[in-house]
């Protein structure tokens, strides 16, 4: 693991109206790993990631992606960092009221400012099929079951081919074949695209199918740290007991 | 206020430097205007009916009868015109947009939109707010213009008025000073509609019960402005005018 840390976050601190959400983040995500974060609801996990996207600013401590602190960048910079960076949220956050071609051809024109219709619908419909929705590219976003908004979540992320991708909670509310479905093609999209991924879940199968590292976020800290299998013997009770 | 001032210059930084939206700005015009259009009609109508069956009988005693026309035009496209259309804009427009931008808030799609690398001031606010502040006044243009209809109708229908005499009548009494401020005042109330709704639906909380909350403060808050801003104008008027 002699990799380069793409995300680094040391000592990071964030409150809401007094409140410390995270009292002490620390975690390292190199290039072309799998990093899942696991915690239980409400504890910072959504948080942090929004800290990375530039979505929040932390309070105390660093949080460098690329080696550079993220809320000290200007708006160019930050727009720079973006389109290096694929964000699926945790309800897939689709444009209601765009079809998914406009929902996919949105970043490319807005973001990418490709004006050719040709190179529009080809690079949609090379992620559409990847993510096995290529029948869908007419429908609107409440039409889609909730599998499928995922996919195209993942579909509108992957078409700008980020460097990262940061993945909030990529599983929940899925039955378990779809979990698992879901799982799989990130994978199969890591592969494929060649991101470093950050994965936030409490999903146990998706963390053992996706992760080449394991950190347990608890009471906005980092209790724990290591692969599935050491993790899942672990002599300490309370992180067992996600695993069961 | 504060919160307001940094939405309202980034509103303005998103106007003068982003890459203008012009499809996104024609969609908006037209869903607003289309969707208010038969509601302002039939208000202007009305309105213009209403006001001349009122003062018919006051005016025929003093047998000032054919004063009607320019008494009905007067003081709709003066003061009751432009408010009135704005108030219901309020209600209609306002609260669409606090409501659609709100769901958009809650649903993190505003995030994703941000979080991509796009920027949804200048796709989303920019045009909304650019849009009402073209369609209320056409919107208001149009009611006036109702409500004159709906004043002759009711004059034809009881005295002997020819639609020739009417509307001669009815346009000679305007002044450029009825006329102008009436058509600033209502640029300024749809400025203030979409600024409203796109601040209360863009700064929404993130559960789900604050899309009904932001529709329902950008109703209020919009019409406490619309008041506010009429009672200003008129002040700055008369004391331009009358001094
Ligand atoms: N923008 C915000 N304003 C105020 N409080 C927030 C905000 N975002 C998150 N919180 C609070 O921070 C805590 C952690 O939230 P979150 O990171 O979403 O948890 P999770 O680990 O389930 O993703 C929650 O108590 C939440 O209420
Ligand atoms: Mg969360």
């Amino acid at each position: 693991m002699n990799q380069e840390a793409i995300i680094e976050i040391k000592g990071l601190k964030k409150s809401f109206n007094g409140k410390e959400v995270l009292k002490n983040i620390n975690l390292t995500v190199r290039k072309g790993e799998n990093v899942v974060v696991l915690g239980k609801s409400g504890q910072g996990k959504s948080v942090t990631i929004k800290c990375i996207a530039g979505l929040l600013d932390q309070d105390e401590g660093d949080c460098l992606v690329f080696g550079r602190e993220v809320k000290e960048m200007d708006d160019q910079e930050l727009k720079g960092l973006r389109s290096k960076l694929g964000f699926l949220f945790q309800g897939a956050a689709l444009y209601d009221s765009m079809t998914v071609r406009e929902n996919l051809a949105f970043p490319l024109k807005k973001v990418l400012k490709i004006k050719d219709r040709k190179e529009i619908r080809e690079r949609s419909l090379e992620v559409l099929e990847a993510v096995g929705l290529a029948d869908a590219i007419d429908k609107m976003p409440s039409d889609l079951s909730g599998g499928m908004r995922k996919r195209l979540g993942l579909a509108r992320t992957l078409i700008v081919r980020p460097e990262i991708m940061l993945y909030d909670e990529p599983t929940t509310g899925l039955d378990t074949i779809t979990s698992k479905e879901i799982s799989y093609l990130m994978l199969e999209m890591q592969k494929r695209y060649k991101t470093t991924s950050l994965i936030i879940t409490h999903d146990i199968p998706c963390a053992e199918l996706t992760a080449d590292r394991i950190l347990v976020l608890n009471e906005g800290e980092i209790i724990a740290e290591g692969t599935y299998d050491e993790l899942y013997h672990s002599d300490d009770e309370f992180i067992r007991s996600f695993f069961k | 206020m504060g919160e307001q001032g940094i939405f309202l210059r980034s509103f303005f930084r998103n106007l003068l430097r982003e890459e203008f939206e012009f499809e996104e700005f024609a969609r908006q015009s037209y869903t607003i205007g289309f969707r208010s259009i038969g509601i302002c009609a039939l208000t202007g109508f009305i309105l213009g009916i209403v006001l001349t069956l009122q003062s018919q009988p006051t005016l025929k005693e003093f047998g000032a009868e054919s004063y009607i026309p320019s008494m009905v035009s007067v003081s709709i496209i003066r003061e009751i015109g432009p408010v009135i259309i704005a108030l219901i804009c309020a209600g209609k427009i306002a609260s669409s947009i606090g409501a659609e931008l709100g769901s958009m808030n809650v649903t993190e799609q505003i995030d994703a939109m941000e979080v991509s690398g796009a920027n949804p001031v200048s796709f989303l606010v920019v045009p909304r707010i650019l849009a009402c502040t073209l369609m209320i006044p056409l919107l208001t243009i149009f009611a006036d213009a109702m409500a004159l209809v709906g004043g002759f109708t009711a004059a034809a229908l009881s005295g002997d008025m020819t639609i020739k005499l009417y509307f001669t009548k009815a346009i000679s009494s305007l002044a450029f000073s009825d006329v102008f401020p009436a058509f600033i005042k209502s640029i300024m109330f749809g400025f203030s509609i979409g600024f409203v709704g796109c601040f209360i639906g863009f700064n929404s909380n993130k559960g789900t019960e604050s899309v009904g909350l932001a529709a329902n403060s950008s109703v209020v808050t919009a019409s406490i402005w619309i008041i506010v801003i009429d009672a200003i104008v008129v002040q700055v008027t008369n004391s331009l005018i009358y001094s």
